[in-house]
């Protein structure tokens, strides 16, 4: 079992979404996170070009079985790319790839593969 | 020194109030009574579009928060610039192209009534802006309906050639003194404050846009939660407000009739949300904040035709049977499938016909006695009701058909509806760069 994390852009969150929801991974949990990374954000206020050095993100997490990692990573990969077919731009986002020691379904106490 | 001051001061209020005295009794016929209260309706109204900015951007998801303000705050520049070149000249000039809509070349950038009094005392200017403030609201709630997945250029384009071509010619119809629905039958079509003229052309051109552009993307299964109803209850909030102005001060004066008005519209507005708390409560279990709201512009939509002619239990009635036919339009709404995504139909353009039509049995008497007079005889409340329906029929007909051209024509040229990417990506990100909620995030 593995623990995927996935670090994307806001705007590439539905598009992510979809993708794995059409590849059957709809287990996902999402939350808005912000950091730092090689990319430098503009914004404009008040017509004034403004770079905030904290850019907001979107994290993804996904708890998989070991056959089903390569699709998952696959999928965000795609979808997450601002460019499509090509290398894509700096900020597109990191994916993590952790072992998962354990995973319990809370509603039935069933543990292990079958649980995920 | 200071003694020197005061006495300066004082000498001054003194000159100023034999000003002001003299001012009001000099003669040139302004009412000051009637224009304070005018100024008032005019900033009371122009509040509404903040509410209704704050009520559809709370029933949006969180990306498309500002994109949805935007759609409101956008029609107080757009209108408001049009209704100073053009569009009061078109309203409220007299027949022109046979009565299509009006001209008057001294209202153009209102040119010729720098120093214009009307007859109830209100100088023309306050009368111009508060009729603009009508101008902004109308197709700022037309946005409701295609929430969430249009251009914003798009429709920046649209809502000015609809302001032109559909608001303009229908305003100038129902209130204009030689308007033909003003006109029509024995005392006129009824629309105290804007039934037809406002609510059923948003709406139905709501309608029409819908069915045009299609659904959101995940449209019906993929639910949208808004992303924030605590501002959806303050906009509902300050719609409730700023009808006050809408509809008391349709009357153009400050009287009997602003107060008749201002009773029909509390009356209404409470008896509509009170109904749909109780038939949302019997029919799902739950009384919902989201259906309180509803049901307040429900019976403020119904109440906008009917305020000034009739008396508050009739005004009870009317909220309440906006209510259950909206409530029971927008259940029925999913299952013909169209996607008007904040119910900008189903309130305003269902309300807005039931009040034009179901005004006629609650009118006051002596409405109908001098609608007798005028006719010669007798005037019967289903003589009334040929009216009313006409009138809702010619606006319906009329906004819906220019509508679905004027959405062909923009379409084609400026791409009205936004690509997949931009929807998925959100309106505020794709065609404002900034985000409504940024501050929850450290950044």
């Amino acid at each position: 079992m593995k623990l995927i994390i996935a670090v994307i852009r806001e705007s590439q969150l539905d598009e992510v979404r979809e993708a794995l929801i059409a590849a059957e991974i709809s287990r996902i949990t999402v939350s808005k996170v912000s950091g730092h990374g090689q990319q430098q954000q503009e914004e404009f206020h008040r017509g004034q070009k403004v770079i905030p050095n904290l850019i907001p993100k979107i994290k993804i997490e996904i708890a998989v079985n070991d056959e089903f990692v390569d699709i998952t990573t696959e999928t965000i990969i795609k979808t997450a790319r601002t460019r499509e077919g090509t290398e894509g731009e700096i900020g597109d986002g990191k994916i993590f790839i952790l072992p998962l020691e354990e995973c319990i379904r809370i509603r039935t106490g069933q543990k292990g593969n079958s649980a995920i | 020194m200071k003694l020197f001051t005061r006495r300066v001061f004082f000498t001054l209020i003194i000159l100023l109030s034999v000003f002001t005295i003299a001012d009001a009794s000099d003669g040139n016929g302004i009412d000051s009574g009637a224009t304070a209260w005018m100024l008032t309706s005019t900033a009371l109204v122009l509040l509404m579009i903040p509410g209704l900015a704050m009520f559809y951007g709370g029933l949006v998801r969180s990306k498309n928060v500002l994109g949805t303000i935007m759609h409101s705050f956008a029609a107080m520049g757009i209108m408001s610039v049009l209704w100073v070149a053009v569009s009061y000249s078109m309203a409220f000039g007299p027949n022109v192209l046979g009565g299509w809509f009006g001209w008057n070349p001294d209202f153009v950038f209102l040119r010729g009534i720098d120093e214009s009094i009307l007859e109830g005392g209100v100088p023309e200017y306050v009368f111009t802006m508060f009729q603009g403030k009508f101008a902004i609201i109308t197709p700022a709630l037309i946005a409701g309906a295609f929430a969430e997945r249009v251009s914003f250029k798009a429709y920046a384009v649209f809502i000015a050639l609809w302001g032109i071509l559909v608001y303009n010619p229908l305003c100038h119809w129902v209130w204009a003194e030689d308007g033909f629905l003003f006109n029509m039958g024995a005392n006129g079509a009824i629309d105290f404050a804007g039934g037809t003229v406002v609510h059923i052309s948003a709406g139905i051109s709501g309608l029409v846009i819908a069915f045009y552009i299609g659904a959101r993307r995940g449209f019906p299964y993929q639910a949208v939660r808004p992303n924030n109803l605590v501002i959806t209850m303050l906009g509902a909030g300050l719609l409730w407000v700023g009808w006050f102005g809408f509809n008391a001060g349709s009357s153009i004066s400050s009287g009997l009739v602003t107060a008749q008005a201002l009773t029909a519209t509390q009356a209404a507005a409470a008896s509509g949300a009170l109904i749909w708390m109780i038939i949302e409560g019997i029919h799902r279990g739950k009384a919902t904040a989201l259906g309180f709201a509803s049901g307040i512009l429900a019976g403020l939509v119904a109440i906008t035709p009917a305020a000034g002619v009739v008396q508050p239990a009739g005004a009870l009635v009317i909220g309440a049977l906006a209510a259950v036919i909206c409530y029971i339009a927008i259940l029925y709404k999913n299952k013909l499938g169209y996607d008007d995504s904040l119910d900008a139909f189903g309130v305003h353009g269902v309300g807005g016909i039931v009040g034009a039509l179901s005004l006629t049995f609650f009118i006051r008497p002596s409405w109908m006695a001098d609608a007798a007079e005028a006719a010669g005889g007798t005037w019967t409340v289903w003589q009334q009701f040929g009216v009313q329906a006409a009138a809702v029929g010619i606006a319906i007909a009329y906004a819906g058909i220019v509508s679905l051209i004027l959405i062909f024509v923009v379409d084609k040229i400026f791409k009205f509806r936004s690509t997949d990417k931009e929807e998925m990506a959100g309106l505020d990100s794709s065609y404002h760069g900034e985000r409504g909620y940024g501050l929850i995030n450290p950044n």
